[in-house]
């Protein structure tokens, strides 16, 4: 048994001509929350898209200590690990309730979260279960798609900026949801522009720019390291 | 027969009846042989976003197919036997082809479906042959099986209509009722995030363009008897498939729908509805004199035109509303 959950080392991609990633390393520990924060455009979701094989990937992905790199994205997924894209990305002909079967990937497997898990976490999706999901608020949306994801087991979860465009209030939802999913053991990446949520929940925190990881440590690290907030966060 | 104006003063005669029955019965089998190809093709679309150019041509390996089985066999085991078959060749073709160029992009899987078209166009004539082979309508089911008004309709566009009605609630249910079908539904909005939930999307696709294809098998058995079984069926009702599925709105199966049985309607109304601008001024007390230009267009017949109105109807929708009756997408 690996020490961490996923170990990226020197991940590069590309979208045509553009070198998006150059050379992204991080790790992950087991039931650890990890944030990648940095501005727009810096590569933090082509990293998760790259992890999830939906973008081709140029290096080493680990996870669990078997390598992942180039693999189909339902393969990686069956091998446990879950993405949260940014776009929601909700099935929008579907019900709340079945979004959330969309994320079992087997009928009746015996997983470690049940929609009825989904219901006690989050109970606007059990009085939204028969409704078409593309007529959920913002805020709900993103619990359903959380919850999707879920519903599929992973030993990691992937979330790209989960808080974006949400009420505080339900920013704060957020932050204790990963939190309880980390209790559960879940390892998350978080992918964060909002600063706040990710110094709060986080065990340590990675800086990206121009396709790199231009900074590693603790949010205590990060809240004490005025230079890297200016050059590479704070617009 | 050419109606005269008399016939604007008996509407609502029995003659005017039997037409509007008669036309209502054929446009709905017209309209639902035309949803058990569309609705596979619009599937297609809708979850791989390719336009198979080569649907129609699986329509006609149908017709040939049940007519070689039911030449050994009968047309029973055809019915059954043919679609299995042509969703076979269909899933042949998407795992072995399809799947191979999808890394290249839409324009060539299009190019190879399109060059699909001509490749099962020529086998077809090497192995029938040129001229229209005899796949006859079952002797169970050549009979009259009604008649209204000295007009009889035959059982076997009865039997027509029962397979496409069958069809249509079992694609409904599968889609509906069971978890394939959500999966299929989930995956014609956002594929991407169907795989990366776990699920086998490239299988999910291989399944649908073999369901697709076998519906157009089965369209094929259904149609080959019916009409006529030879090489230029699939080559006459490819075009007017594409403009059910555009009409419709790409992707969307109730639009295929709606669309299928408008066009049906509308073309075969089109055509019993014998009367021309000029039969209406005419009735009206005006004449129009078939000698200048204004005249000679007045005196053509609705029937004449009828052929045209589908196309005429896809070029307006895309004019005045690109995404179809009921589709998602613009495109």
């Amino acid at each position: 048994m690996s020490a961490n959950m996923l170990e990226v080392k020197d991940l590069h991609a590309y979208y045509g001509k553009s070198h998006v990633l150059q050379g992204v390393d991080f790790k992950v520990g087991r039931g650890e929350i990890v944030s990648l924060l940095g501005r727009n455009g810096v590569g933090r979701s082509t990293t998760c898209k790259a992890i999830m094989g939906l973008v081709a990937p140029h290096g080493t992905i680990e996870f669990d200590g078997e390598s992942v790199a180039g693999l189909k994205s339902h393969q990686v997924a069956r091998r446990g690990i879950g993405y949260v894209p940014e776009d929601r990305l909700i099935f929008s002909g579907l019900t709340t309730r079945e979004n959330l079967e969309m994320g079992a990937k087997k009928v009746g497997a015996k997983t470690g979260w049940s929609l009825q898990d989904a219901y006690e976490l989050f109970p606007r999706l059990s009085e939204r279960a028969d409704v078409k999901a593309d007529l959920l608020s913002g805020g709900e949306q993103q619990m359903l798609t959380m919850c999707r994801t879920l519903m599929g087991d992973p030993k990691l979860i992937m979330i790209d900026e989960p808080t974006e465009g949400l009420a505080p209030q339900i920013v704060s939802q957020v932050g204790d949801f990963l939190l309880a999913i980390a209790d559960k053991g879940i390892s998350v990446l978080l992918v964060e522009q909002r600063l706040s949520i990710a110094m709060r929940v986080s065990h340590r925190v990675y800086v990206m720019g121009h396709g790199r990881i231009v900074f590693e440590g603790t949010p205590a690290d990060l809240e004490a390291d005025d230079s890297v907030r200016r050059e590479w966060l704070e617009v | 027969m050419r109606p005269t104006l008399s016939h604007f003063a008996v509407a609502g005669s029995p003659v005017m009846l039997e037409s509007i029955v008669f036309s209502v019965l054929n446009g709905l089998l017209y309209g639902m042989l035309l949803f058990m190809l569309a609705s596979g093709l619009t599937l297609i679309f809708g979850m791989m976003g390719v336009l198979n150019f080569a649907h129609a041509s699986f329509y006609m390996l149908g017709a040939y197919c049940a007519y070689t089985i039911s030449s050994y066999t009968n047309f029973w085991v055809a019915l059954i036997l043919a679609p299995l078959f042509v969703g076979f060749l269909g899933a042949l073709t998407e795992r072995f082809g399809l799947r191979n160029v999808h890394k290249h992009g839409h324009v060539a899987e299009l190019l190879l479906t399109f060059g699909l078209v001509y490749v099962i166009d020529e086998l077809v004539v090497l192995i029938w042959g040129q001229i229209p082979v005899n796949y006859a309508i079952p002797p169970s089911l050549d009979f009259t099986l009604f008649t209204l008004f000295g007009t009889s309709f035959p059982a076997y566009r009865a039997f027509i209509l029962f397979v496409a009605i069958a069809m249509f609630g079992a694609i409904y249910l599968l889609l509906v009722r069971t978890r394939v079908g959500m999966i299929i539904r989930a995956a014609l909005s956002h594929p991407e995030m169907v795989g990366a939930l776990g699920h086998d999307v490239p299988r999910i696709f291989t399944l649908v363009f073999a369901f697709g294809t076998g519906l157009a098998g089965l369209a094929g058995v259904m149609a080959g008897n019916y009409y006529i079984t030879e090489p230029g069926m699939a080559f006459s009702m490819g075009p007017i498939v594409f403009v059910v599925v555009v009409f419709g709105g790409l992707g969307s199966l109730g639009g295929a729908l709606a669309a299928s049985l408008i066009i049906g309607l509308v073309t075969t109304f089109a055509v019993s509805l014998n009367y021309s601008i000029a039969d209406l001024l005419a009735a009206v007390g005006l004449g129009l004199d078939g000698a200048n230009i204004a005249g000679g267009l007045a005196h053509i017949d609705l029937s004449r035109i009828g052929q045209m109105l589908p196309y005429l109807m896809m070029v307006l929708i895309l004019i005045f509303r690109p995404r179809g009756l009921m589709g998602a997408r613009e495109s």
